[in-house]
């Protein structure tokens, strides 16, 4: 029978980590479907207990801080500013309401699936993890945190506790796409996040995201792209800029759900669809 | 703190009571309110929350039950089913699913009910728009989705009356669902939900491998080994033949292995024992080794000069072939006066994705077997079961549960020999539910096809001839291809009169999971070839789609392709003008859009007809029905017609009722118990209104007549039953003044129909069945042709039924068949090994169907009880190829390989050019 532990603390959770390679459990919608049929045979440390970890709330030192508990639902029912709305645009895409509503964005993130929604616009929202372990904190940016499909930076002995989202300063807009053979309940083929902020008083960008999922063993920044729009004039036809070498960075494969020529098509499609989405909002 | 902690107590609040458990901390709450607790209104439909049956109130927020641990529920509030409905009255919102029809099967009813009501608590009036967001993570496979979307819209407001027909009213009226309460309470039993308290588990034993030799090792060190397991049965432990197949002369497939598996997912052994024993086994030292073979997985392989023999005694690998000729298509095709189009398509295996995986029970009693399980063929679960277990017929009993979805499927068999062997070798009552993985890797799927076929047509729009070829993947086992092969010659022609035409079909053996009956029997694939042929066809000769089809389609007095004429009942003609306003309204607006459009998105319309044949293809399919008064003035119809949610326990009552002249209320049913109830064949081919309900028809009148006569009263007299004074007209009888039978019936009737058909000669030409449902569906579709993704606006469906026994039925047929059409045209295929769950095989969500609409024609058949036909599997064939159809009109390309996934619909816009 699998050890348990339903940590009360996260000082207990990161003690008990110390000791042993726990898995961790949160709102178990990964967890859970890999044992299909079956028990749990890992030794769990069960952290969705841990309310001090669930909330967003904005820091003194310009930081959004999305607890490691904070579910889709919570995103959905917070109050935040638009540059947000592909955050939102994504917790309303992962999986059904019941998913959404067990689901949190850390464990999206921790389980480090390619297909995985919410990594994307965290990415093109510059997010960083905040990884706690017996020695301290480490805040490390999202696109190094994690490492490959199923693989991060995380320690054994280590709790991620929050997603920290640097805020840009000026006013900002945001969109996300995401492309399924369905509506709900569907892995994503592709999927895309843009997140454009403009000087206050005048319509340059000033901060540019750009972000692309399940076309790559992880969510990848289209950089070339996002240093392109930064000089942009925000009322010019941004879509226009996403050009060929741009999309470089993705490495798309075939498989059940779409082909690599199809995904790398799509790809620009969607985010040329996000850019001027993006400008009409910024306009 | 807790380490190593084997069981942990949990207090919360359940349905706004108190409970308390003592469970281990990582189990499922699924378990822990079905097992521990005995509510078993929360169904599994998947275990990974991918369907949402098990959708509960956790806190207050939707969750599915099967991902939320024990561990975390103390202090929680829960709700489920059980605790929406007061003293076992509905509540508003299940009323309205009652009323309104929104639960088929009523496998997904409680994941439903318990979504919607998390929303109606936040926003009482919600849009259709919310209401989708809020039961997006619930799948159904019955109902297409549109009648839940109206119940819970409706639930907020005041809602229709139920219908309640005079005797003799019956038919024809929106009557409730007479099994419904219990579906729409949670209370309705289904396969996993009564076994007996002390059952123990079967777990069995699969290959990892589409194809493998296999080699048992020291089975019993085994068990030895592992406390608890109380039996590992394997081919040793049959006590009769270890073969079981629907097709008796062609039955194949073993219970266990013994030496070679043949798809990945085929059975070698079962383990049994107490369910926490089985369930935590690790099966990683299970004393058996695997040799992987070289696999055949397509019929190109299976055919291929050389290739290995799947089954020895089929050489060549071929099952078996299937042919209709009629006139010289050669000639006809050769001609230079017409105009030719032709095709080569391909459609995948479908999985029925039924939201109840296989489950049942059994025990044994004395020298007898009784198997309570899933199924949509009681007495053909009994004769084979009997012969694997070296018993006679009579000596097993088959107890119907209700049926969380068939679709086809559960007419073989599937947990029942496991089932029945566990209790016989152990003497202990013994369960099982198969996994969702289990249930899609080792049950009977649609079969594959490619099909390449050429028509041919004169100048002016008149059908010359037809030329069809379609190759099967069977799969490993015979299962009910040879149906598959038998009706696509007959109905690949459509409901058109052709003079020249040859069908030609085999089913090929591979090493995939066997391809046996899905709604329609392959004729949904064969449709798919030649309704988008004809729409080309159209152009070619330049018709307008629907009025080539109304050019050719078949009417009274003209022979179909197998040569047989019906004098009267031909409804296609009907159907297709029928849909003719619609078809001009969303013509002209499809072609408005596009004018206006920039070409990013664009619409289209496309129409299909269909025909199906209702019964057995030139076989005899009799059903019986028993109907009888009882002395306390009960009066009970034994109907055997298993309901699977299509309504046969609802429509055969409504017309037994008017045949007999009593109430629909004044009924009390009793099942398919093979003990009990004559058999009513089985739940397939369209056949249950058609000809248990004839039977139904027969045996009420019949009881009429017996009443009458007993009477002494006039033909047509009222019958009315008062407690247990019977009366007809001035005439009264005291019930309790007869005499019963053994059966306790003082007045009883019990009538069999067979409906007449001739076999079919060398050249398929005969006359297949008594009657045809007919019907043609119209598809409005909007392509998003950078992206390559297709959105279905609208579907517009006729259908002539003979007589709509219970049109809300009828409309439920038409909405949860479209549904699986548009699976079948979008996003379904299975691929063994890959696709054995609901997140990679994707099935149709509430996102994903438009709204449709049900166009009922009534031409009534002369065989058909009160006119009625078939309409169960005729639902689902004319909606792929109108999808298709509306695709190719909205961007000029047709998809001939489905599904229509994004990525093809896109290459194929790019291939344009
Ligand atoms: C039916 C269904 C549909 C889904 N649809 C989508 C979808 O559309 N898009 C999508 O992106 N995802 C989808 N998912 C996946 C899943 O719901 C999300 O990834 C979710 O956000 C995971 O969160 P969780 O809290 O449930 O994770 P858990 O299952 O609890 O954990 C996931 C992983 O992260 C680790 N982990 C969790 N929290 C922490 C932490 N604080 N520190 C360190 N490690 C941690 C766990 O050990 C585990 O390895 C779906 C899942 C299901 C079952």
């Amino acid at each position: 029978m699998a050890e348990y532990l339903r940590a009360r603390t996260v000082d207990e959770a990161l003690e008990a980590l110390a000791r042993k390679p726990f898995r961790i459990l949160a709102g178990g919608t990964d967890v859970y479907p890999a044992a299909v049929g079956g028990p749990i045979r890992d030794p769990i440390l069960d952290i969705s207990g841990l309310s001090a970890l669930r909330g967003i709330t904005r820091e003194a030192d310009g930081y959004w801080r999305i607890g490691a508990l904070t579910t889709w639902t919570d995103v959905l029912r917070a109050d935040l500013p638009p540059w947000f709305d592909g955050l939102k645009l994504a917790a309303r895409e992962v999986g059904g309401v019941q998913i959404q509503t067990a689901g949190t964005v850390a464990g999206n993130v921790c389980n480090a699936s390619p297909a995985a929604d919410g990594v994307v616009p965290l990415m093109a929202m510059d997010a960083a993890v905040e990884v706690s372990g017996a020695d301290g904190t480490r805040v490390e940016p999202l696109d190094a945190f994690i490492t490959g499909p199923r693989r991060t930076t995380r320690q054994p002995g280590e709790l991620v506790t929050a997603l920290l989202i640097p805020d840009a300063g000026a006013p900002g807009v945001s969109d996300f796409l995401k492309l399924g053979a369905r509506h709900y309940l569907v892995i994503s083929i592709a999927m895309v996040a843009v997140v454009l902020h403009r000087a206050p008083e005048s319509r340059r960008i000033v901060r540019a995201g750009v972000a692309v999922g399940s076309c790559s063993p992880v969510a990848r920044r289209l950089r070339g792209l996002e240093a392109v729009l930064c000089e942009a004039d925000a009322g010019a036809p941004l879509e226009d800029l996403a050009q060929e070498n741009h999309f470089a960075p993705l490495s798309p494969i075939d498989d059940v759900r779409a082909t690599a020529g199809y995904r790398r098509e799509a790809a620009r499609t969607l985010v040329r669809r996000a850019l001027s989405t993006c400008r009409e909002a910024l306009a | 703190m807790t380490f190593d902690s084997p069981a942990v107590t949990v207090a919360f609040t359940l349905n706004g009571r108190p409970a308390r458990v003592v469970t281990q901390p990582l189990r499922r709450l699924t378990q822990v309110l079905r097992e521990d607790l005995g509510l078993r209104g929360t169904k599994v439909g998947c275990d990974a929350g991918d369907c949402g049956a098990c959708t509960v109130l956790l806190d207050g927020e939707p969750v599915c039950a099967c991902m939320v641990h024990a561990g975390r529920l103390d202090g929680a509030t829960v709700e489920t089913v059980e605790g929406l409905a007061r003293d076992g009255v509905p509540d508003a919102l299940q009323s309205a699913f009652l009323r309104l029809g929104a639960a088929q099967c009523g496998i997904c009813t409680p994941g439903m009910l318990m979504s919607a009501s998390a929303l109606l608590r936040r926003n009482a009036r919600p849009t259709e728009a919310e209401v989708k967001d809020a039961l997006g993570g619930v799948l159904c496979r019955c109902t297409g989705y549109s009648k839940i979307v109206q119940a819970v819209m409706a639930a907020g407001g005041a809602l229709p009356e139920a219908a309640r027909a005079e005797a003799g009213q019956a038919v024809g009226a929106r009557l409730d669902r007479v099994d419904g309460l219990p579906k729409v309470l949670g209370t309705d039993l289904f396969g996993d939900d009564f076994p007996p308290a002390d059952a123990l588990t079967v777990r069995v034993v699969r290959s990892p491998h589409h194809h493998c030799a296999v080699k048992l090792g020291d089975v019993e060190s085994w068990r030895r080994a592992h406390p608890g397991v109380e039996a590992v049965l394997t081919a040793d432990d049959i006590p009769g033949r270890n073969c079981f197949g629907v097709i008796p002369p062609l039955a194949d497939q073993p219970v266990f292995a013994r030496t070679r598996c043949r798809f990945k997912g085929e059975a070698v052994a079962a383990i049994v024992g107490p369910a926490a024993v089985v369930e935590a086994l690790d099966l990683s030292d299970f004393p058996v080794t695997w040799t992987e073979k070289p696999a055949l997985l397509t019929p190109e392989a299976a055919l291929a000069e050389g290739a290995e023999a799947v089954h020895p005694e089929r050489p060549g690998n071929v099952l078996v072939r299937g042919l209709v000729r009629r006139g010289e298509p050669e000639t006809a095709l050769a001609a230079d006066d017409v105009v030719t189009v032709s095709g080569t398509y391909s459609t995948g295996f479908i999985e029925h994705a039924y939201i109840e995986p296989e489950a049942g029970w059994a025990r044994r009693i004395g020298d007898r077997l009784e198997i309570a399980a899933c199924t949509q063929a009681p007495y053909m679960d009994r004769d084979d079961t009997a012969a694997i277990m070296g018993l006679a017929p009579e000596a097993v009993r088959i107890l119907p549960t209700s049926v969380g979805g068939g679709f086809g499927s559960k007419l073989d068999l599937s947990v029942q020999p496991y089932l029945a062997l566990a209790a016989w070798v152990t003497g202990k009552p013994a369960r099982m539910a198969y996994t969702r993985p289990e249930s899609m890797a080792t049950t009977t799927k649609r079969h594959p096809a490619r099909i390449t076929a050429t028509v041919v047509a004169t100048r002016d729009g008149k059908l010359a001839g037809m030329t069809f070829h379609g190759t099967f993947n069977t799969g490993a086992y015979a299962s009910w291809g040879p149906t598959v092969a038998n009706r696509v010659p007959v109905h690949a022609s459509g409901p058109y009169l052709h003079p020249a035409y040859e069908c030609r079909s085999v089913a090929v053996h591979t090493h995939c999971a066997p391809a046996g009956a899905f709604r329609g029997f392959g004729v949904p694939q064969s449709a798919v070839a030649q309704e988008t042929l004809f729409d080309e066809l159209a152009d070619a000769v330049g018709l307008d789609p629907l009025e080539f089809r109304l050019r050719n389609a078949l009417t009274n007095g003209q022979p179909t392709v197998t040569g047989q004429v019906f004098a009267q009942g031909v409804g296609i003609r009907a159907c297709f003008e029928a849909l003719r306003p619609a078809w001009e309204k969303a013509r002209a607006a499809a072609d408005a859009f596009n004018a206006a459009s920039d070409g990013r998105t664009r619409r289209g319309v496309g129409v299909a007809g269909m025909w199906y044949g209702c019964g057995n293809t030139s076989l005899p399919n009799p059903s019986t029905i028993r109907v009888g008064l009882k002395a306390d003035g009960t009066l009970v119809l034994h109907q055997g017609a298993v309901d699977i949610g299509q309504g046969s326990n609802t429509v055969i009552t409504q017309i037994c009722a008017d045949a007999l002249g009593l109430p629909v209320e004044r009924f009390t049913l009793v099942g398919a118990d093979t003990d009990a109830t004559p058999d009513a064949g089985k739940t397939s081919a369209s056949r249950q209104t058609f000809v248990t309900g004839k039977a139904a028809f027969l045996a009420g009148r019949a009881l009429r007549a017996a009443i009458l006569q007993r009477l002494n009263a006039r033909d047509d007299s009222r019958l009315d039953l008062d407690g247990t004074c019977l009366r007809a007209g001035d005439r009264e009888l005291d019930l309790t003044t007869l005499e019963a039978d053994a059966n306790g019936f003082v007045l009883k009737a019990e009538e069999t129909f067979d409906p007449p058909t001739a076999p079919l000669d060398e050249n398929g030409q005969g006359e297949p069945y008594a009657a045809f449902g007919w019907g043609a569906h119209v598809a409005e579709v909007e392509v998003d042709t950078e992206l390559g993704r297709v959105f279905v606006r609208k579907l517009t469906c006729a259908h002539d039924v003979g007589r709509a026994v219970n049109p809300t039925l009828i409309e439920g047929q038409v909405e949860g068949g479209s549904a699986q059409g548009l699976g079948l045209a979008l996003m379904e295929e299975f691929i063994p090994g890959r696709t054995e769950n609901l997140h990679d095989y994707l099935i149709p969500t509430v996102g994903d169907m438009p709204e449709v609409e049900t166009i009922l024609v009534e031409d009534p058949d002369a065989h058909g009880p009160y006119g009625a036909k078939g309409i169960g599997e005729q639902v689902l064939i004319p909606t792929a190829p109108a999808i298709l159809n509306a695709i190719r009109h909205a961007t000029g390309v047709l998809i001939r390989d489905l599904p229509a996934t994004p990525d093809r619909v896109r290459a194929a816009i790019k291939g344009r050019g």
